[in-house]
Parts: structure tokens; sequence; C-alpha cells
């Protein structure tokens, strides 16, 4: 497993359980400040996040009674006083608002306290407001930016941050990105350069600046050599393809939480489900995790081997032996039984179900298109994938996927594709594919005609100034991928008919069976390389511009070889592994900070429109 | 506003000190204590070893005890407050400081920047306990907090920073505009959701759109806004003003989500029929009336039919609100032969809704699969030529055809039969292998000459079957000319 041995010069990475304990100590705090017995009501999704830093215990501990999930309904507690830990969204603070309002229009007296995090809206200042309650219940922040959710992956837990921001276009959470970048900063020190793409990637670089700026200065060593900030929409296709690396392929098929996942009683051959946390404190999982799935089981096996050997040396000890080895060694070798048995249960598992679904056919069909080879055959298989009325998201991810790389739809093929969706789907899914298509990732092919007259006539009608702004808009609704171009350009679809070894991966490519080097990745890449955009300029006018490089301010130190790469929009675990093997080839280390970990059916489920 | 202040400021103050004033002997803060000692190690080079005890985290998996568990439980066990050993904050004067909007949420941003927690950025400048002790604190710029005078720029900044502001002072049209657009510059969604906020309640909404409409970002978050805000009526109006007839269109068909019952539903589906869609979108949206009408006929139907086949099938689910394609396995099901003149017919749902042969074939053959009724299978394929022969085509390869068949527990005698219509001789091979169709395999190798492979094949027979002996017969055959 030439993965995971660590080049010996490759930097060691900072301790990032800081962050979790310093949120730990913020969340005390301002339970402290509402004294007595209260009961906590929490947003789902922030319970995960919530159990990585701190416990029931620890609640206990600050007089939180009992716990409850934020649901939107009726509340049932008896406490007179009731604490709100939740994201800042108008609709849950509507709901506490009714609730504050229905218990005094009952007679009823309680203290509340809303805890934001990460931060306060205006927005929700103004619906307490409106409501009449404001005043009554006091409002906090949690500033709780940052969840490490392993050695090398830091998140901001905000999945809607990539709704919120490309498809409704509202930069809420710009100043959180860049307060999320000043945090690390202060607490690790700082960056010598900074590079990125994207728009938003430039708002948060430029909100990072600000904060920078207003805040004190803090002469540290830096810590990071370098930060590249990147919008998931420029790249589109990575996230939107099968993973087929170990802990890519856990997250498409078990769904990973906050890096903890739930495997069935299909994969631990009992009755019960166990929740398992996956990170490099799993020393099986640490070793397979950024390995095509294909050498997994060899690997497993190996392993098994192995332990067996190890178990077998008991044989033929002495008394004094067999104490040290009960010791010294029989715990270890438990623990990693019990690991194995999980990951071979789980690979298992995971095989069965990609047979029954033909994965061997939809993994064709998807390097056809990134090859852009048989396209004909590729509609024609999607089609029928369609009609079968099988997996709904795997057919709109397949459909992206053909826009994407052939830059668009045939008219015909858009229009006869999409009434067999929504014949297959529902019809309801017209939404869907409203939305894709001001995305740009499902969209008619357009000639260039169109378009031109299109703009004119907007610039007609708006003065010089906001012409700039609008044609921004113009071209994002308007967005054409390029890929084939990029792809030719970047080498990113290699030759095919060559063998690839998946064994001795050469290039990033493996994470993708050798079928394609990820665009977002490649990109990290090429600029280090250079140190810049230079030499990239038809790449960067093929993704819309908006390329941006600077110095960070701090001192530039080439023993610093630890680079950070922030995500804004999501990035999925196989960008991470393909990061990891670059930093093992270049002996450098990736850390990722991302807005949230994403996988292709997170990404189009987002998307949909279950609520009006 | 301004008047306020002195009180406001000594209730704080007062505050203060009665909430955060610990006494380092006192043991009942130890939590607090743990938490400064964390805080100070982050800056300390050297940790001192109580990193461990800190790190509490569960990594073991087991997740009792964990938060998210608890809360399944709906929190049973715990004791109810000992409430002495905590400070107390008097809260109720802040019930009596009421005014208007703007003013009183910079009240209570500076109050809660200063006096309470303070933002975790600004925290980390400092390099001590002090966030911890907010008695300690001295506000940043308390002068400046409540002056009023500030231009658009120093306004939106403070604002983006959650310290005072307030926006009552910018009342001429260019001044709001110049607000926005500062707050534009800043890049803040939630600024420049906020100085919208003051502009919608503070301008005439056809100067306010007027206005939006040059200005896309601020635009989009007006949008978004109104659409959190669930103000449907007053977007629908706006993107009318905007020109945006589809999003106005599908934005209004969206409603239909959140309306339960199924005869509303369909009749406000009715009333989408004539929105502005685009000429696709129209086509689909009255097939969505048009299935919701036909379901609720169905539905009233066969909700108590009691038919031989509802009998031996019961229904496990109503057929209200699912796409057309299950509407027509479902009609396929139960309602297979009708005439075309009834609406529960497959020949009616296919007509209405334009449904390809394609599909069709496939629904279809999945629903009389599933019944076993091999016949309405066959006579699905069925066509007869001039002469009269009866020949089997088919629109789909049969090598799906097999799959589904097979998928639907098709004995082999019929699985049979349609692998021997694959013309592709080596798909026909493949897919007689994968579900064992033992004579057709044995028939191909022969056909292929193929000596080798047929005697291997001979090792997955058993032995004296009747396949078995077939092979044997063949690969003693002497007048077979075998290629190997």
């Amino acid at each position: 497993m030439a993965q995971t041995e660590r080049r010996r010069d490759a930097p060691e990475l900072p301790d990032f359980s800081l962050l979790k304990r310093v949120a730990r100590d913020q969340l005390i705090f301002l339970l402290e400040q509402l004294p007595g017995s209260k009961d906590l009501f929490i947003d789902a999704d922030l319970m995960s996040p919530l159990d990585r830093i701190a416990n029931v215990t620890i609640l206990k501990q600050h007089e939180v009674d009992k716990l409850y999930k934020v649901e939107l309904k009726q509340v049932v507690s008896t406490s007179d006083q009731l604490c709100f830990l939740i994201r800042p969204r108008i609709q849950t603070v509507k709901w506490i608002s009714d609730l504050v309002n229905s218990d005094k229009a009952a007679g009823r007296f309680r203290r509340y306290k809303i805890i934001f995090t990460p931060q306060k809206f205006y927005a929700c200042d103004n619906i307490l407001e409106e409501q009449g309650v404001y005043g009554d219940i006091t409002t906090d922040e949690w500033n709780f930016y940052i969840l490490p959710l392993d050695d090398d992956i830091l998140s901001l837990e905000l999945p809607e941050f990539f709704r919120d921001n490309f498809l409704e276009g509202d930069q809420r959470w710009v100043t959180t990105g860049g307060s999320a970048l000043y945090l690390l900063q202060n607490m690790y020190g700082s960056f010598s350069k900074v590079y990125g793409i994207g728009r938003c990637a430039k708002m948060v670089y430029e909100s990072w600046r600000e904060q920078m700026e207003d805040g004190e200065k803090r002469i540290k060593q830096p810590e990071f050599a370098k930060v590249f900030l990147i919008d998931r929409d420029v790249d589109f296709v990575t996230p939107l393809c099968s993973q087929v690396v170990y802990e890519g392929l856990v997250d498409d098929i078990f769904r990973i939480k906050c890096s903890s996942v739930e495997f069935g009683p299909d994969v631990t051959s009992s009755d019960k489900s166990i929740k398992v946390m996956l990170n490099s404190q799993d020393k099986v999982f640490n070793e397979i995790r950024n390995e095509h799935f294909s050498n997994v089981f060899g690997f497993l096996s190996q392993k098994a081997k192995n332990l067996q050997t190890a178990y077998d040396k008991r044989r033929g000890m002495d008394i004094q032996q067999m104490k040290t080895f009960v010791a010294d060694e029989l715990k270890g070798l438990k623990q990693e039984h019990r690991l194995l048995s999980l990951h071979i249960g789980a690979s298992e598992s995971m095989m069965k179900k990609k047979t029954k679904q033909d994965f061997q056919e939809l993994l064709k069909t998807e390097h056809s298109l990134l090859e852009g080879f048989e396209i004909r055959a590729c509609i024609a298989y999607i089609q029928e994938h369609i009609s079968r009325q099988v997996s709904m998201i795997d057919s709109l991810r397949l459909l992206c996927l053909l826009s994407l790389t052939e830059n668009g739809l045939l008219s015909k093929d858009y229009r006869s594709l999409k009434s067999q969706f929504l014949q297959s789907y529902g019809i309801h899914h017209l939404l869907t594919f409203a939305n894709l298509r001001q995305l740009g990732l499902l969209v008619e092919q357009q000639s260039g005609e169109t378009l031109t007259v299109m703009e004119s006539k907007v610039g007609k009608l708006v003065n010089d100034k906001t012409v700039g702004k609008l044609t921004d808009a113009f071209s994002s609704l308007a967005k054409k991928s390029n890929f084939r171009a990029l792809s030719r350009k970047l080498a990113l679809v290699p030759k095919s008919g060559e063998e690839y070894d998946l064994r001795v991966p050469r290039d990033m490519a493996y994470i993708f069976s050798g079928a394609y080097i990820p665009l977002s990745c490649k990109l990290i890449e090429q600029v280090l390389e250079r140190d810049g955009w230079t030499g990239l300029e038809e790449v960067t006018r093929m993704l819309n511009g908006q390329e941006f490089a600077g110095s960070a301010g701090g001192h530039s130190s080439d023993a610093q070889r630890i680079i950070l790469v922030m995500f804004l929009g999501g990035c999925t675990y196989s960008e991470i592994s393909a990061l990891r093997f670059l930093g093992k080839e270049r002996g450098c280390r990736f850390i990722v900070v991302t807005t949230a970990i994403t996988n292709s059916a997170r990404l189009l489920e987002a998307l949909l429109e279950n609520r009006a | 506003m301004t008047r306020a202040k002195p009180e406001d400021d000594e209730y704080w103050t007062r505050s203060k000190l009665k909430a955060f004033t610990f006494d380092d002997e006192d043991d009942k803060f130890s939590q607090l204590k743990e938490s400064k000692r964390a805080v100070n190690s982050i800056f300390d080079e050297d940790d001192d070893d109580d990193e461990d005890d800190v790190e509490r985290v569960n990594w073991s998996g087991e997740p009792v005890g964990s938060i998210s568990w608890s809360v399944k439980e709906t929190a049973s066990s715990g004791h109810s407050g000992s409430e002495q050993g905590f400070p107390k904050i008097d809260t109720t004067p802040s019930l009596s400081k009421r005014g208007s909007g703007y003013s009183l949420s910079s009240l209570f941003k500076a109050k809660s920047k200063s006096g309470g927690f303070q933002s975790f950025s600004e925290s980390f400048s400092d390099t001590s306990i002090r966030t911890y002790a907010p008695e300690l604190r001295k506000p940043k710029s308390d002068a400046k907090d409540f002056v009023s005078d500030l231009n658009p720029e120093e306004t939106v900044r403070r604002m983006r920073k959650g310290r005072g502001y307030s926006l009552e002072k910018f009342r001429s049209l260019q001044d709001k505009l110049l607000l926005l657009d500062e707050a534009v510059a800043l890049y803040d969604g939630n600024v420049i959701t906020a100085v919208l906020i003051y502009l919608k309640k503070s301008l005439n909404k056809e100067i306010l759109w007027r206005e939006l409409m040059p200005r896309d970002v601020a635009l989009r978050h007006y949008l978004h806004y109104l659409k959190e805000m669930g103000e449907q009526k007053l977007l629908l109006e706006l993107l009318r003003a905007l020109g945006r007839t589809e999003d106005m269109a599908l934005m209004q068909y969206k409603e239909h989500l959140n309306i339960k019952d199924e005869g509303k539903r369909k009749d406000f589906l009715k009333s989408c029929i004539s929105l502005p869609f685009s000429q696709d979108d129209a086509t689909h949206v009255q097939d969505h009336y048009t299935l919701l009408e036909r379901q609720i006929i169905i539905e009233a139907s066969d909700k108590n039919a009691d038919g031989e086949i509802f009998k031996r099938f019961p229904r496990k689910a109503s057929i209200l609100n699912m796409p057309i394609i299950t509407t027509l396995y479902y009609s396929c099901f139960y309602h297979y032969g009708e005439p075309e003149g009834t609406y529960s017919s497959p020949a009616n749902i296919r007509k209405t809704f334009r449904i390809s042969e394609k599909q069709y074939i496939l629904t279809a053959l999945g629903a009389r699969a599933k019944l076993k009724l091999w016949f309405d299978v066959d006579s699905l394929f069925n066509t007869k030529n001039w002469l009269g022969y009866t020949k089997k085509k088919s629109p789909i390869g049969f090598h799906r055809v097999v799959d589904i068949l097979q998928k639907n527990n098709a004995p082999i005698s019929v699985l049979q039969e349609y692998v021997n219509l694959i013309d592709d001789t080596e798909l026909k091979l493949s897919t007689a292998l994968k579900y064992k169709c033992h004579d057709i395999v044995i028939n191909t190798y022969r056909d292929m000459k193929d000596r080798q492979q047929l005697a291997a094949y001979g090792g997955k027979l058993e032995r004296d079957s009747p396949e078995y002996r077939k092979m044997q017969a063949i690969l003693n055959n002497g007048q077979i000319k075998w290629k190997n």
C-alpha cells in the first residue's frame, strides 16, 4: 500500500483538536448565561457536530435537563427555561416566536434563549421583532465555525451553503467563510500565499482580508504555506461521478455523517446496526480509505491472514509469555479484529448492492461521457435507466454529466429526456429542471446568437455602471462548462486503451479507475506548481475567469509545506483522496477546509423542491 | 436612543458584575476554570497534560451517551436544577426597554457584543482569558457605538461586525440606495438582507423594485428573503413586474406541493394550466392536472374494489400523486384488458400521456411478469406476418426482456424461449450462462463448433440429467466438424 506510507519529509499537521475544545468551552459559557435548570432544543443537523465536541454529561453538568430535537412541532417541555441551539433559519425563529406567543397567551412565564450558530442573521432578529417577542428572548452567538472531522479535514458543516450561494445567490455565508479562515489564522499562524478561483472564493478572500486588517495583528510563524480557495461551481463534473475509492464509496452508499457511519445488519451480520467513527484513528480504515475499491478485498484478506498469524503465536507459549501477550498485544489484536470484520462486512455489502444495480454498466457510461465517446449509446443507456424508474438521483446525475460534458443537450434530446424523466419520477420535477438549468448543470444547447441578442437587449435597458454586474449574472445563467476543451488542455482524461494499474497509481486519475483526473484537484496542482495562474490564461477563461492570487501577509517560509484548500460549496471524499495522493507525491500535506462533505446525491438533493 | 444609553450601560455594567464575577476559590466554578485553562493552553507552547481528559470525544462508536442518542430517547433522567451553584442574570429590565425597531436592535447588538459574548474571531485577538471573564473586557469602541451620523460605508461595516448602527437617518432615496450599494460592495449577504428589510419597510414597493432591477445581487437576496419569509403573493407580483413570467409561473405551480387535499390540489393544478409557462412546460402541467384527475377517479372506484385481482394482490398504497409510469404499471396490473374507453385502462393511459411503445412494453411486461401471466407476456411481443405466422418482435432488446422476466422469477422454459430470441450470439451465450439456460448454452457451443468449451461446461451440469446426456451425445457425434 504505497498510498498510506507518508513520505518521510512530509510535514506534521497542526493539532486541530484545539478547535473542538475552544468551541466546547464557548458553548459551556453560553449555557451558563442561562443559569439554572433548562431544556435544550437542538436543530437536527447540529446534533452530529455537537456530538463530536461535547456529550450529554457535559450538557447535564451545565444544568441542561432534557434534550429535544427541533421539529417545528408543539413543545411538551415543562421546564420554565428553554434554550434553543439552532442555525440562523427564518423558519426556526418563526417557530420559536409562535411558541413564546402561545406561552404568553396561556399566561405562562418562561425564560427563553436562542443560541445561533455560527452566527445570527439580521433577518432572524427582524422576525423576533415582527412577532412581538423581541426582548422576551435573549439571543447569543456560538461561533462554532469549524469542526475538525479528521487530522486533515475541517468542515464548516454548512450543507446549505451550496444552495444558498449558488442557486439562490444569497451571500449570507461569505463572511462566515472569511471568519473561518481568520480563526484558523489566529490559532495556527498566518499564510504566505493565497490563490483562488470563483466568485464566492474571491468574496470570501476579501472578507477574510478585511477581518485581518480590522483585527489585531499577531505575529506568529506561519503554519500553512499556502491557501487555495475554490468554488464548487468551477467543477461540477467531479462531484457528480460515482465514487470508487473506499471512503467515497462508503459515503455514496451508507452516507457518512460527521465522519460517523451507521452500518446496518447486512454489514454487521447480526440483527443490530452500529455506528462507527471513520477516521485516521481506525487503523484498518486509515489504510484502505484512499484505495481504489478493487484493491480493498486483497488488502483486507492479507490483513486477516496476518491477524491469524499473530493470534497463532499463542500456541506454544509458556505462562509468562502468555501473560505478556495478553497484556501487550491481545487488546490491540482484538480491536483490529473487530475493525477488520466490520470493513470486510461493509465491502461485501457494497459489492452486493453495486452488483445488483449493474454498477459496471453505469461506470462504463460515465467513463464514455467523460471521454466523449459513443454519446448516442450513453443517451440510450440514460433513457433506459429513466424508463426503468430506477434511482431518480442516478438518472439525474447522468443527465447532468451528459449536459456538462457535452456543453448542453441538443434540443430534441433535452425535450425527450425531460419528458421521460417527468413521466417516470413525477411531473413536479419541472421545478428540479428549472433549478438545474439555473445552475448550468442541465441545459439545452443554445446557439451563440440567442445569447448575444439577449445580452445586448439587457445592456440597453440599464446604465453602464450596472452592465458589468448584469453580464456577470447572465454569463452564469448561460454558463458553458467547456469540459471537453478543458479536459484536452489539462489532459484530464488519459488516452483510452492504456493500461492503468490501480495498485500503483501514477496520477490522481486512480480515484476514478484511471478514467479521469478531477478538474478541481488538477487546477490546484497546476497553480501550486506554477506559483500562480501564469500560463493558465486559456483555462481560466474557459472557467469564466474570477481567478486571483495574492500574498496573505504572512512570512513565507519554505519549510512549511502545508497547504490549505478551501472548497466553497462542498467537496467529496474522492477529491480529498486525490489531494492526499498529490501531497504524497510532492512531499507536502493538504488540509481540506470545506463548507460540508458532499457527494452526487447530496448535491442534487439540495436542488430538489420538496417544500414550497 | 441616545437618552436610553446611560441607564442602559449602567444596567449592563451591573449585570456584568453580577453575572460573571467568579471567585477563584469557589469550587463551583471549576468548570469555567477548566475552560480557562483550555483557552490559555491554546497559546501556551507546551500544553499541560490535562489535554487527555479534556478530549473526551467518544471514538469507540458507541452512541450511548451521545447527544443524538439522548435526544432520541427524549431525555429521561437528570436532576432538576440545583440553581444555587450559578450566578443569576437579571433579565427583566430588557423587557421594559422597548423602542423602535432598529435602534433597539442596535442597542441590543452593542450590549451583547461588549457585555455578553464576543465574536470568536475577536476573542482570539486577545491573548488571554479576558474573553471568558467579560468584566475585564473593555468594549472596543464604546464611544462610537451609538454614533448615529455614520456614512453608508461605515454603517454597513459596523453592521457586518455586529456593532450598533442605525438606519433611520437614511431617508432620501439616494441615501437608501447608497447604503444598499455599500452593503453589496461588502459582499456580506446578511448585511445586504438587513438593508433590504429596511428598504422594504420604508419604500413603496414599486420604487424599490424599480431600483432592484439593475442590481442583480441585491435582487437575488431580496427574492430569496421573500421566499424564506413565505411572502408568496409579493414574490409573484415582483416576478411579474420584472418580466420573469416563466419564473413566476413555476413559483406559483410550486404551491401545489403544499396542498394536501387531492381535490383542492387538482383544482389548483387546473388553475395553473393558463400560467405563462414555456410551451413544453405548459404541456407537462396540463398532463399533471389530467393525471391527478384520472387518479382521483381510479382511486375512488378501486378503494373498495373486491374483484379477484384485488383480493389476490391487495393494494399496498393509493395511486394518488404517483408518477405517470407508476400509474400505467398499476393499470397494467389491475386493469389489464379493459377497453380503451375506460380511464383506468392501460390503452387509455398510454394514449392520453403519449407514452412511447418502448416504455409501454417495458411497463406492461413488468406488471404481467409480476403476475406470472406468461401468456400475456407472450402476446405483448407476438406479431403476425401476412402469411399468418406469429413472430416475436420487441422494441427493447430481448436480453432486457430476459432480465425483467428473470427478476420476476420466470420459469426456465419461459426464460429459454426469450434467450433464444437474442440475435447477437455472444450476448445470447452470456445471458444463457448467467441464467443457467443449459440447453441454449449447449446448442450455442455446438453451433460454434467449440468442443472444448462444451466439454468444460459439462462440469457445471448434473450427471445423468437430460442436459448432460444431450451434451454427451453431441460430443460423441462424429458428424460435427469441431474447430478444436
